[in-house]
């Protein structure tokens, strides 16, 4: 009986406790500041197709290149214990890749566009796999080794641009960065959705998984178990920079234009974060894409919240800090266990008071 | 060491020392090889002092960051706390705030963002890059609630605390014009030289600072030796928050003007500087002597860059960031090198 009080006390939910109370919490905040917050209505867009627009659509569709991060940047802080900071860099080169390919001819077909998009994913993969590189067979600790392509990155995308900032005007970009037309839910949303099955099929039907844990919980047990760690810390980092490359390109043509300075800025940072809410240890082993997911959501609500609160964008990030802290805060082992123990006491003392009153 | 000349066999370097010669010797190979190669500007000893007085709040942060890392943490608030602390002392002394009260202002703010980070870290046992995290995020918010316009100071007690400089004759050089020009350096270097020589003696010669080493090297065993290991941690975000107020200070005197893009990026050069000069983030290794020659080194590397005529805007970040990738590689080359022996 007490056992089972204190599993309920220390995080009944497991993982997923915090980033589920902090959706929580925000979801219940905006009810009552504004019950019609969430609501969602049908418009009619500048190009006449009929769309779902309202603050839970533009939560969903601004959060898809932050989740389609946060599931590759999961997995290499689950392989390698620690992070990638230069996802925004690489974005940033990836869709100036993705443009350079696109601006070769006047005209933009569907076929031009998968094979930039192609173009922007292998050379995301080789900046990837110089992150993986250096992780792996150097053994650099990540977020060293991704300073590197954190400094220059932006730098060598604004080099691949010549140092302009190119617009693209097509029907296809329109499609890919807002809506198709007959569609009303917004594209990086289905796009972040068939990245999540992805995911999912890959661990279905793949140990990679498993392999990923164990090589984060344990690399040497997992070397003598017979699993290649270097391979899979190698391939974590180039599912990243297929992750980049998707994101960069969403990003890309949400714009209709490539800025190397403000592509996707600072969401390393978010991307991070957005690992951390979801309950995944930085440190490596366990993990949940699940989690990042959610925690990619609550960081996009938590600022949409803000803006609908009049706060102006600049200053959103003070108290994102403050909303931050207070999550990870209550999230701490040590507080969890305070709070725990506290609990188990009110309890029994209640019931000892019931005892004696009957 | 003391006993080398009576045959008796050397004490081999540590791993700090090795990381750290190998930055100094590159610095001064780099820096003779730019004296012979393009001339100019690095002929002058000017060159040296407009380094250190442009850079002279970087070498604060970093002296913070390297004790940060070595106690194997990480302190990314630096450059955000440095840019809050410049805004907010501007603000004061526009609004007619006296000197000793801006300074004391400044290590007020620097002192609190290390004692409610070092607290989150070390006693509630929050991961160190999400909080510090949380910390850059407030710092650069409340520096924009403050003001989203450039401020400038108009104070005369501080601008005459901006005019001083040192001079020194001897270094100086006649300009073609014929005007003779003495080497000028700024009170901040001052302060810089001063805190990366207190934190030499803490790191070296104290017991706290050897609790650093202890903590980052090995946590465990650091709390079988007695070290508390709490307090040692929480102590080194207090003066990694202490020397971010500094250098917000110094950044000030440098500037003379407060804005909310002041200090942009200047956590990752701290770290790029703590890392050049050989200090691993894994914690246990370092030396604020190399952070030091790091941040020089960084610095060189632009100058050289610029004046060998690469004008395009990205070559600076672009073999900055090739420079980093030699030092990283080098460092763990060497270091897997040492380790495989020792086995």
């Amino acid at each position: 009986m007490s056992k089972n009080k204190k599993k309920i006390f220390s995080g009944g939910l497991g993982q997923l406790t915090i980033p589920v109370v902090a959706i929580a919490l925000l979801v219940i905040f905006n009810l009552i500041r504004d019950p019609s917050f969430f609501g969602v209505d049908l418009a009619h867009n500048n190009d006449g197709n009929i769309v779902l627009s309202g603050n839970l659509i533009s939560i969903i569709n601004g959060a898809s290149e932050l989740a389609i991060l946060a599931m590759g940047m999961t997995l290499v802080t689950a392989a390698c214990g620690g992070q990638d900071i230069s996802v925004g860099a690489a974005a940033a080169i990836a869709g100036s890749v993705f443009v350079k390919v696109l601006k070769t001819s006047p005209e933009i077909s569907g076929g031009k566009v998968l094979l930039a998009f192609i173009c922007a994913c292998i050379v995301a993969m080789i900046f990837g796999s110089f992150n993986g590189t250096l992780v792996a067979i150097f053994k650099i600790q990540p977020m060293i080794a991704t300073l590197i392509l954190y400094t220059c990155g932006r730098s060598i995308a604004y080099w691949i641009n010549g140092g302009a900032t190119p617009t693209l005007s097509s029907p296809i970009i329109t499609a890919i960065g807002s809506f198709i037309p007959g569609i009303p839910i917004p594209t990086p949303v289905l796009i972040v959705i068939a990245m999540a099955i992805v995911f999912k099929l890959l661990f279905k039907f793949t140990a990679l998984e498993l392999f990923t844990q164990s090589v984060g919980i344990n690399q040497s047990a997992a070397r003598l178990n017979g699993i290649n760690s270097t391979f899979i810390k190698l391939l974590s980092f180039i599912i990243l920079g297929v992750c980049v490359a998707v994101s960069g390109s969403i990003g890309v043509s949400r714009l209709g234009l490539i800025n190397h300075e403000t592509l996707l800025l600072d969401v390393e940072m978010d991307t991070i974060l957005a690992v951390a809410i979801g309950g995944n240890n930085l440190g490596g082993g366990k993990f949940k894409i699940g989690g990042s997911i959610i925690g990619a959501y609550v960081i996009q609500m938590l600022t949409i919240t803000l803006y609908a609160m009049k706060v102006s964008s600049t200053d959103v990030k003070a108290y994102k800090a403050i909303v931050i802290i207070l999550l990870v805060v209550i999230g701490s082992p040590v507080v969890k266990e305070k709070f725990g123990k506290f609990m188990s006491k009110l309890l029994e003392n209640r019931s000892k008071e019931t005892v004696k009153g009957a | 060491m003391m006993k080398n000349n009576n045959g008796f066999k050397r004490e081999p370097l540590t791993d700090t020392q090795l990381l750290m010669s190998i930055t100094i010797a590159i610095f001064f190979g780099m820096y003779i090889l730019a004296m012979i190669i393009l001339q100019g500007g690095f002929l002058h000893a000017q060159q040296v002092f407009d380094m250190l007085n442009d850079n002279a709040s970087l070498i604060i942060v970093s002296c913070g960051l390297t004790v940060v890392m070595i106690g194997a943490g990480i302190d990314i608030s630096v450059g955000a706390v440095t840019s809050l602390v410049v805004m907010s002392c501007v603000l004061y002394l526009n609004g007619g705030g006296n000197i000793v009260g801006s300074i004391l202002l400044a290590l007020g703010i620097g002192l609190a963002f290390g004692l409610v980070q070092g607290f989150l870290i070390s006693y509630l046992d929050i991961q160190p890059f999400i909080v510090t995290l949380a910390g850059m995020f407030f710092a650069r918010g409340m520096t924009t609630i403050l003001s989203v316009n450039p401020q400038k100071v108009e104070h005369d007690g501080f601008a005459a605390l901006r005019s001083v400089k040192i001079e020194i004759n001897a270094l100086g050089y006649t300009a073609p014009n014929g005007n003779f020009i003495p080497a000028r350096m700024e009170l901040g270097v001052v302060v810089a030289l001063l805190c990366v020589v207190f934190i030499f003696i803490l790191l070296k010669y104290v017991r706290l600072g050897r609790g650093f080493y202890a903590i980052g090297g090995n946590q465990q065993s650091a709390l079988m030796l007695g070290i508390n290991v709490k307090r040692t941690r929480f102590l080194s975000y207090i003066i990694s928050g202490i020397l971010s107020g500094i250098s917000g200070y110094v950044f000030m005197m440098h500037t003379g003007a407060g804005n909310a893009t002041n200090a942009a990026g200047m956590e990752m050069n701290a770290i790029a500087s703590s890392i050049i000069g050989g200090t691993l983030l894994t914690g246990g290794v370092g030396n604020v002597i190399g952070t030091f020659f790091g941040t020089l080194t960084l610095t060189t590397i632009k100058k050289i860059v610029v004046s060998s005529g690469l004008n395009q805007p990205w070559w600076q970040s672009i073999t900055t960031g090739g420079m980093l990738c030699f030092f990283i590689l080098l460092q763990s080359v060497v270091l897997n090198k040492r380790n495989a022996k020792k086995k």
